[in-house]
């Protein structure tokens, strides 16, 4: 009976008054998703009835005939994307596990603030970054090529310097501090009493490492999401070092372009209706495959959830078994 | 007990979600000059307007420089006029005057008849400076300047000259020892004022070249890679041995970038500069069209530079504020005599006195009374 009758009332409106002010809040966030989807849609709506599904495969892009598709721009989002992936993955959980098990005790926070600070540098900055350094070391590399790869699909085409490659690359290096932070920050939420049963079962080092990541794989999936969600929106430090030519080539020296990439290039110059409407349906087509490929990774988290409930039983197995 | 554990391992994880987010919507937001997010849908987005009597325009991004220069001298003694002008890019300009949501436009390529007719109104084009583009390349051990025919050029930009040492650079360029490498193209990627004036003046001297590429802001290159802006073409030569771009005079002038000459309509290889654009403007003024809007490239005249265009301010014929309309126009009055001194410092090339004369008769006809 802690409470006054003052205290009580007062909490008597101020909890409805906290559900409704946090619940327009969340109303809110439909709100805008809702008004782009539909600004999106009503923009493009001459370039949507002239193309129609076509616009998803033509490879032509070229304003003065007025003939526009997406292909080789969804293309070089998804390849640089899943190639900064796969750069940055093993990386980034790299410096997470160091931080959370391995690190000693002096070095965690300054490191920990440095990874962050990558975060906030402005992706101009990454992008001249990337013009002045890493396109030439990128040519360098291409220059030194053996032949023998070159004369693969992968490796082909003259040392530009820019391309796939250097993309790729320069985000690898912005999504790892956002992938890495996360991926900590889920490391640290593993309870101590995991370690401690796994120890108790005599697991090394190592084993207790894997049963930590194990046990926070869903949100280090969402980490990895997180950062796969940047890559694929980043617009000026890719369209600096991409070389901006619409092709859709598996060579990573080759120069391509993206869907964010394009739009930023073209959006203010375009002064035709067509032209303007395509550039719009770009940016519908980005938010549909975003909208696809964060539905695929809940549809992945749901089913790590439902296929192995039994948390606690699950991760003990590992190091045994190891 | 590991069920609140887990609990706050989310909510941290939420919070570090949520200050990402926020950072890099904050370094988005520190990049204004990609023009990312400031450039306004038709219809909307008119700059902040600050006082009642302050007026707006938007475009072009190339004359910007020399414009905000004239702004800020001409408020300096007329502190009754204020202009604000947001330089998103000539489509933007258009757009935006188009809407009615900015009083005047500026444009480095002239409207086009099907634009002109779907504005609400008569359009008028002032020319207020003029620019150039020119052919930049890094070959390391060639010394002295290239030389470059226009259809030269545009067999280079159609990807069918591919060598540095194919004969038809070599007929050019007598005595010069060329490299047998590839030709690395560079272009703008961006849409641009620049590559307007560069494919416009190509599909003149290039029959091929207009019908497989034509003219706009932005075009479908058949080959090389597309750099973001000046600096992003410029990038991409500087630091890639055996290739060519192009980008504008002024930008080449002050980052000290040696460009190639190239051959005018006379025949005479001539190196950009202030007195050769100027010297085109010139040769082409007797055949000023009315309205102002006229192509410049591959001029008369043989100490006319072929790359160079006018840039334009665009107005209402019949502005609904008239007393806006009056500022303005005084303000063009002074901007294309007395302003033009500024033009030389910042590397634009002045009006020439027949072309200043036309235009303020044309100013006469601007109704604002």
């Amino acid at each position: 009976m802690a409470l006054s009758p003052t205290g009580r009332r007062r909490a008597g409106w101020a909890d409805p008054l906290f559900r409704v002010g946090t619940g327009a809040v969340a109303v809110l966030v439909i709100a805008i998703v809702v008004g782009i989807l539909a600004v999106l849609v009503n923009d493009s709506m001459l370039s949507v009835r002239k193309f129609g599904l076509s616009f998803w495969r033509t490879r032509v892009w070229d304003p003065v005939a007025g003939d526009f598709g997406a292909l080789p721009f969804i293309w070089g989002t998804l390849y640089s994307s899943v190639l900064a992936l796969l750069i940055a993955m093993p990386v980034a959980l790299g410096i997470a596990i160091f931080l959370s098990e391995l690190c000693p005790r002096w070095m965690r926070q300054p490191l920990a603030f440095l990874t962050e600070l990558l975060a906030a540098i402005p992706s101009i900055v990454y992008g001249l970054w990337g013009i002045f350094v890493l396109a030439p070391a990128v040519r360098t590399l291409q220059v030194h090529t053996p032949d023998a790869l070159r004369g693969t699909p992968f490796f082909s085409g003259p040392p530009l310097g820019v391309g796939m490659l250097a993309a790729a690359l320069i985000l690898a290096v912005m999504v790892i501090p956002f992938t890495a932070t996360v991926a900590r920050e889920i490391l640290k939420a593993v309870p101590v009493s995991q370690r401690e049963a796994a120890y108790a079962l005599g697991a090394t080092r190592w084993e207790a490492i894997r049963l930590a990541v194990h046990y926070g794989r869903i949100g280090i999936l969402g980490a990895v999401m997180l950062g796969f969600g940047r890559a694929l929106g980043e617009t000026m430090a890719v369209t600096m070092v991409i070389g901006n030519n619409p092709q859709v080539a598996l060579s990573l020296f080759a120069p391509q372009h993206t869907m964010a990439a394009v739009i930023a290039n073209e959006f203010t110059e375009a002064a035709d209706a067509l032209y303007l409407n395509a550039l719009v349906e770009i940016g519908l087509v980005l938010f549909l495959i975003t909208v696809v490929i964060n539905g695929l990774s809940r549809f992945l988290i749901w089913r790590m959830v439902r296929v192995r409930p039994a948390r606690v039983v699950a991760p003990v197995k590992v190091p045994l078994a190891a | 007990m590991n069920a609140i554990l887990r609990q706050t391992g989310h909510v941290r994880a939420l919070a570090i979600l949520v200050v990402t987010a926020v950072l890099s919507a904050c370094s988005g937001g520190q990049t204004p000059p990609s023009g990312q997010a400031s450039p306004a849908l038709p219809g909307q987005g008119a700059p902040a307007a600050g006082g009642a009597d302050q007026i707006n325009g938007a475009g072009a991004t190339f004359p910007y420089p020399i414009y905000s220069k004239w702004f800020s001298e001409y408020t300096k003694s007329h502190p009754d006029v204020r202009i604000n002008y947001q330089s998103i890019g000539s489509g933007g300009g258009i757009r935006q005057l188009t809407a009615q949501t900015v009083f005047f436009g500026a444009t480095d390529g002239p409207m086009t008849d099907e634009q002109l007719k779907s504005a609400p109104g008569p359009i008028v084009h002032l020319p207020t400076v003029l620019g150039a583009v020119v052919p930049v390349y890094n070959l390391p051990d060639v010394t002295g300047d290239l030389k470059f025919s226009g259809p030269l050029l545009a067999d280079i930009y159609l990807g069918k000259v591919k060598k540095w040492n194919d004969p038809a650079i070599v007929k050019e360029n007598a005595g010069v020892k060329l490299p047998a490498s590839d030709i690395a193209v560079a272009h703008r990627s961006d849409g641009s004022g620049t590559t307007y004036i560069f494919v416009d003046y190509l599909s003149k001297v290039s029959p091929e070249f207009k019908q497989k590429v034509g003219v706009a802001t932005s075009v479908n290159w058949p080959v090389g890679v597309g750099g973001k802006g000046n600096e992003g073409v410029a990038g991409v030569v500087k630091q890639t041995p055996g290739s060519i771009g192009y980008v504008e005079l002024i930008y080449a002038l002050q980052n000290n970038i040696a460009f190639g000459a190239v051959k005018n309509k006379a025949g005479a290889y001539l190196k950009a500069s202030l007195e050769s654009v100027t010297a085109a403007a010139a040769a082409s003024a007797a055949s000023m069209p009315a309205d102002f809007r006229v192509s410049i490239t591959d001029a008369d005249g043989k100490d006319a530079y072929p790359i160079s265009s006018y840039t334009w301010l665009l107005l209402y014929e019949s502005p609904t504020d008239k007393a806006k309309g009056k500022k303005m126009v005084e303000f063009v009055r002074w901007a294309i005599t007395d302003g033009e001194a500024y033009a030389k410092d910042l590397g634009y090339a002045a009006l020439p006195d027949s072309v200043v004369k036309l235009e303020q008769d044309a100013l006469g006809k601007i109704e604002v009374q």
